[in-house]
């Protein structure tokens, strides 16, 4: 029984730990170092496993977006004439087009993949303790991979499309950051729920396709304002979504379109669909911190 | 937070668990919409009721029980993946947040990957992962293998690996639950070389098992559950007659009867038991084929009549590999006087497998051997090495192929 050669090496306990009681699983707990790594590690894992296999790897991830885009280009600028480019803030209408389609898909794989997550990760949940919420943050985590990414093809399309650097760029991170505190709090709601409620997946998978129409997506903010009355326009301008692509627009593409507070009218106007933002944040957090608990026994 | 002042690594009082299990497996918001007002029927599963213990630090604790007895619950409970309903349980020290080896292991992706992923379930840093994967694989006897997926290893390399990549895991507190169940002999040795290193190391396990070999020979203590409650809580080898006799209503062996002293012999006392080589030395461990005695010095109280010495070998797991017998292997004996002390030696070849082996000294007066003077159960042990064919003894085989 001699010590094993090149062996294990374990450093010796400290002697007499402070001695502290257990608690049942939670949400936030520990330190945050190891929620993060964990995290990390959960997103980068599915990062290289979504791909595995394939020839084309990463590119696929592109692909898709790319692909909605053309198919909506190619029907609303040839075939629809729903833009012909001749009003100021449709001149560049295809990096306008791709840049919400990019980041709609974002809000889609974090919010839609985290439905799921805390089932399909049910044999960590059940066997090892740590903070419930990195399996929800993961795949939030993941998309915003996959949008960092996109958003540079994004930028490569503006700039081969003729759009020239702004200041307003420096937006860019507030306005992506308003977008995953958004996704992040749906996300951790969903997650929550979905083990309780299994319907929730196809409730959603219908939720998120009626937000794509009701954002400015495909249709600019221009043709929305012409046609709604000013209270249909202020529901219109309630979804945060709106408020965020709107904004990517008029920042980062062409500061011709209107900006979320000029269709709004005020910037204070801003302040409510940002409250909404912050309470859809709070809600989730708060349902998902008190279903932790107990999801160990409910998967 | 210093809320106990014992030692005591894990203490549990009177801690409760219920599950409440819904006659429908997934209500749908369809139902609740429907039914406002129907509350769901529950099935209640009291998964452990009222347990209190006490696990002291650098204790090797084993939990046994049969199938859905709640000593995984119980486990569950004490790394925190399930709040307790009633009662608490303190811990001093860090806790490995692992239950099961190999959790988190993705097919996909190569061994590499996995040892770095599952260490980072396990707490360690990044880095720390890195660190070690050189070790964890070396340990595992799997370098020619790292760079392959998962998918492709056997179920004897994966348990391998989880091991290795588990017994990394910087606590002073560590929860296990059913391990090793495969691995070839080899590899389980090591394993156990690993657990009895740990034990060396004075950290606390706490170890849930069916495999009363393991908990027999690892732990100072161990606990049987039914139906969440603490049947029985003791000596490693008492719990594991207590687990086979609920499992299959008797015991492996016959129960030996359990007297210090006979009865009417007061004051035969057997002093001491040992094995010894052929050199007369006293030894603990001995290689196959070198010849082996097992030995008892007894001091008796009354004057007797060619009485029957016994040396019964059994293996951890209760199993009698022989019981030799001074009226059986030998000629007449003698009569001795009150007062004398014997020793008596049976010199045996040792055609023994690989592991440990108990000896139970006894001596009776004259006749069949049934009326014990003086008896101790597994008073001297030995570890035999060498290699293992698989079977129960390395019996010398004399080889012969001829064509008929």
């Amino acid at each position: 029984m001699s010590a094993n050669p090149g062996g294990i090496r374990m450093p010796v306990p400290r002697r007499a730990p402070a001695s502290h009681r257990v608690h049942g699983p939670s949400a936030l707990s520990g330190d945050f170092r190891r929620f993060w790594s964990l995290t990390f590690t959960l997103a980068r894992t599915d990062f290289k496993l979504r791909f595995f296999g394939s020839v084309l790897g990463y590119v696929w991830t592109l692909v898709r977006p790319l692909l909605l885009f053309g198919v909506l280009w190619v029907f609303f600028t040839k075939v629809g004439h729903v833009n012909n480019g001749n009003t100021p803030g449709e001149k560049f209408y295809g990096a306008q087009l791709l840049g919400s389609i990019v980041l709609f898909t974002f809000f889609a794989e974090a919010t839609g993949g985290a439905v799921r997550s805390m089932v399909d990760r049910e044999n960590l949940v059940r066997k090892i303790h740590f903070p419930r919420l990195v399996i929800p943050s993961s795949v939030v985590l993941l998309a915003l991979f996959n949008l960092g990414l996109n958003l540079v093809v994004v930028m490569i399309f503006a700039l081969a499309s003729g759009v020239r650097p702004m200041l307003s760029w420096l937006e860019l991170p507030l306005i992506v950051g308003a977008l995953l505190v958004l996704s992040a709090g749906v996300a951790m709601l969903l997650s929550a729920l979905f083990v309780y409620f299994r319907d929730i997946q196809p409730i959603w998978d219908v939720l998120s396709q009626i937000l794509f129409y009701a954002s400015p997506v495909i249709i600019s903010i221009e043709t929305v304002v012409t046609k709604l009355s000013s209270t249909l326009l202020h529901v219109y301008m309630l979804n945060p979504l709106a408020v965020i692509f709107q904004q990517f627009r008029h920042a980062i593409i062409t500061s011709n379109t209107l900006s979320a507070g000029q269709a709004l009218g005020s910037w204070t106007a801003l302040l409510e669909p940002l409250a909404i933002v912050l309470g859809i944040f709070i809600i989730g957090f708060a349902v998902f911190n008190r279903a932790a608990e107990q999801i160990a026994e409910n998967l | 937070m210093t809320e106990h002042a014992s030692s005591a690594a894990v203490s549990i009082e009177s801690v409760s668990k219920t599950f409440r299990l819904p006659h429908q497996q997934y209500s749908t918001l369809k139902e609740r919409v429907l039914h406002p007002l129907r509350t769901t029927q529950y099935d209640e599963l009291h998964a452990v009721k009222d347990i209190s213990l006490e696990i002291a630090e650098g204790e090797f604790f084993g939990i046994v029980g049969r199938n859905g007895s709640g000593k995984s619950t119980l486990l569950k409970c004490i790394a925190g993946i399930y709040g307790v309903d009633t009662g608490r349980i303190s811990i001093a020290g860090r806790l490995s947040p692992f239950i099961e080896l190999g959790v988190g292991f993705n097919m996909d992706l190569t061994a590499r990957d996995n040892v770095v992923i599952n260490a980072i379930m396990l707490g360690l840093s990044r880095r720390q992962a890195k660190e070690r994967f050189e070790e964890v694989i070396e340990f595992a006897e799997l370098s020619e293998f790292i760079d392959l997926k998962l998918k492709n290893y056997s179920s004897g390399m994966l348990v391998r690996l989880a091991f290795a990549t588990a017994i990394q895991v910087d606590a002073e507190i560590l929860l296990i639950d059913e391990v090793l169940a495969v691995g070839d002999a080899a590899f389980q040795q090591k394993c156990f070389e690993e657990f009895f290193r740990l034990k060396r190391e004075g950290r606390t396990i706490v170890f849930v098992s069916h495999d009363m070999y393991s908990v027999e020979r690892f732990c100072n203590r161990a606990m049987l559950m039914e139906r969440g409650d603490m049947v029985q809580l003791g000596d490693p080898r008492a719990i594991g007659r207590a687990y086979h006799k609920l499992n299959f209503g008797q015991l492996p062996h016959e129960a030996p009867v359990e007297t210090q002293t006979g009865a009417d012999g007061e004051g035969t006392v057997i002093a001491e038991a040992w094995f010894q080589n052929a050199a007369g030395e006293k030894v603990t461990s001995a290689s196959q084929e070198e010849s082996l005695s097992m030995c008892f010095e007894v001091r008796i109280a009354e004057d007797l009549v060619e009485p029957v010495f016994a040396a019964t070998l059994r293996t951890e797991l209760g199993h009698t590999i022989i019981v030799a017998r001074s009226d059986q292997h030998a000629h007449s004996i003698g009569s001795f006087k009150a007062g004398e002390t014997l020793v008596a030696t049976f010199g045996i070849p040792n055609w023994l497998t690989p592991s440990r082996y108990l000896l139970t000294p006894s001596l009776a007066r004259e006749g069949t051997g049934e009326n014990a003077l003086a008896l101790v159960e597994d008073m001297a042990s030995i570890m035999v090495h060498g290699t293992s064919t698989g079977g129960i003894l390395e019996l010398p085989v004399d080889v012969r192929i001829e064509r008929a």
